[in-house]
């Protein structure tokens, strides 16, 4: 189980060996992508959906607190980066700033009115407030698209020191640029967990009492926990937003809250790497299984309960046991 | 260190605590012991602020604690432990002290730490895992450890806070009596040789008469009697509402 963070002490080394094979696979994925008949579209998605579920495991796996509203913040930075370039500037970072900000600022605000609530009731208002930004999205025609959705934009190349890197038409040049992304972000939370602020929202997920009495301010731990969510939620929506140039008010909608819920139960919610490996199989599974069938989801369904019920850590933390032995 | 005046605490009609006041000296082991329902595990939260208390006073360290938040008096010095160990189960020994130590150096919200921050916070969890006689168990899992270890961790993540007050809800509560004996060998320690003002909850009356300073008895929320070991041993009203009934 080395490496694993909530087994022991955190490991020294920053750098261990099963996050280089993680890097190396991801870094060399399109060497090989094509010839084994996989294609881009995919895999930049699992790697933006892996982003949000890990992003919504920094909450409920290492804070223990559930939310089944993360929908809104990736929506909102999905809308915000589409509405940006769309409307103000058609600049792909311009885009993507603009987007996780209104999804931090508008988490930041929420979560300032109900971090003193718990479990279902916490749950339940966090799906009521996404729930509000769905429905400006699907009826605010004018702006929005509504129902329609939200097009007529694209994203556009980079401009880097006098280089053009143009993630707009060559696929792999985007993927690339969305792992750089998602490397920061998960870099970022993975070294979050390691420090002292990491640690006091370990002690409240295992003891809330006892971590009070530790003289923790416990409601502002979750708030910031919550807004550290919130903002790589909405950094992977505002990827999202660029990767179809499109974004779909169910991307607010309460079911979509429950797809990454169900990604990161799926890969494994007390392991850092789990809600990655869960997306993979979400969508694996989604692709595979509706080409078949318009009921994919009774299928995923049906795995989600089997691995609830048999293997309660998710796909990976039943690999890191057996491995651990 | 520590005076209640008239404390006081009603759950509706049920008076569990009733105008209490005692005054633990700097320096001093008080025990409060009782029969089941005395009030004393309510008297406990209302020092430590888990609840307001309906009337009276808490003094603690020469300021009035009575309406301050549970963060606000471990600021002010106070620690607890409880009647059901409270720990982080999930995590190893060390890594418990360590959240304890954090949050006691005044910025468990550093994002990262310097290496002399670092430095400074291992060697205080290596002398807590050593104090509390958990050495050889650092990397183990909170959870998988014996009763009596996992108490000591708890009272090891108290004591992280270097507090001016411990409070220890019966500490040997369903422990046999290897494990009893290793608590009250680190109780003695902490109050003899270094001077810790404890005030603790027992049952077991021979480790309440080896260490306690002062005892006070505690039956249907009043303090039936305070006094020394030999003067509540002689109590006759003591030994008629609580020793005596333990004999029969």
């Amino acid at each position: 189980m080395n490496g694993s963070l909530t087994d022991g002490p955190l490991p020294k080394k920053i750098l261990s060996p099963h996050l280089i094979v993680i890097w190396l696979f991801l870094l060399s994925l399109p060497l090989w992508l094509l010839a084994i008949g996989g294609y881009y579209s995919i895999v930049t998605q699992v790697l933006i959906l892996g982003l949000a579920a890990m992003a919504l495991n920094y909450l409920l796996g290492f804070t223990g607190v559930l939310s089944f509203g993360h929908a809104a913040y990736f929506g909102l930075g999905a809308y915000g980066c589409g509405l940006t370039i769309k409307f103000i500037a058609a600049s792909t970072p311009l885009g993507i700033l603009v987007g996780v900000m209104v999804g931090t600022i508008a988490g930041a605000l929420i979560g300032a009115l109900i971090v003193r609530l718990r479990g279902v009731y916490f749950a339940m208002v966090t799906i009521a407030f996404s729930q509000v930004f769905y429905f400006i999205a699907f009826r605010w025609n004018s702006v929005t698209g509504g129902d329609d959705g939200l097009g007529g934009f694209e994203r556009r190349p980079i401009d880097l020191f006098g280089f053009t890197i143009d993630i707009q038409h060559n696929q792999m040049l985007f993927y690339y640029f969305v792992l750089l992304l998602v490397a920061l972000g998960v870099g970022a939370m993975g070294l979050l967990l390691r420090s002292p602020l990491g640690r006091a929202q370990l002690a409240i997920r295992e003891n809330e009492r006892r971590a009070r009495f530790l003289g923790l301010n416990i409601e502002r731990h979750i708030w910031i926990a919550w807004v550290i969510s919130c903002g790589f939620t909405s950094l992977a929506g505002a990827l999202y937003a660029l990767l179809d140039n499109f974004a779909d008010p169910r991307l607010l909608y309460w079911t979509f809250s429950g797809d990454l819920v169900i990604m990161t139960v799926l890969g494994g919610m007390r392991s850092f790497w789990g809600p990655m490996l869960g997306a993979a199989l979400f969508v694996i599974l989604r692709d595979t299984v509706s080409s078949h069938t318009e009921n994919w989801m009774s299928f995923i369904g049906l795995f989600f309960v089997l691995v609830v019920l048999f293997f309660p850590r998710g796909v990976l933390g039943m690999l890191q046991r057996r491995k651990g032995g | 260190m520590l005076v209640t005046e008239s404390l006081s605490k009603s759950f509706g009609s049920l008076v569990a605590v009733d105008n209490v006041s005692l005054s633990v000296p700097a320096g001093s082991l008080h025990a409060v012991i009782g029969p089941n329902g005395a009030g004393k595990s309510t008297f406990f939260n209302l020092i430590s602020g888990f609840f307001p208390p309906s009337a009276g006073r808490i003094v603690f360290d020469g300021q009035d604690v009575s309406r301050l938040s549970v963060t606000g008096r471990v600021a002010a010095g106070m620690a607890r432990t409880f009647q059901i160990t409270e720990i982080f189960p999930e995590l190893s020994v060390a890594m418990n002290l360590r959240i304890a130590v954090e949050a006691a150096s005044g910025h468990p919200m550093r994002p990262w730490l310097s290496r002399h921050a670092e430095a400074g916070i291992e060697q205080r969890v290596a002398e807590l895992v050593a104090q509390t006689g958990l050495k050889g168990k650092a990397e183990r899992k909170v959870g998988e450890l014996s009763h009596g270890d996992q108490r000591a961790v708890e009272i090891g993540m108290a004591l992280a806070l270097k507090p001016k007050l411990l409070l220890l809800d019966e500490p040997t509560a369903g422990m046999g009596d290897q494990e009893t004996e290793q608590i009250a060998e680190l109780m003695h320690r902490l109050h003899r040789e270094q001077g810790l003002t404890i005030v603790l909850i027992e049952h077991d009356m021979q480790i309440v008469f080896r260490l306690a300073d002062i005892i006070t008895v505690l039956s249907e929320g009043r303090v039936l009697a305070s006094g020394t070991p030999p003067e509540i041993a002689r109590n006759e009203a003591v030994q008629a509402a609580y020793l005596g009934k333990q004999e029969s």
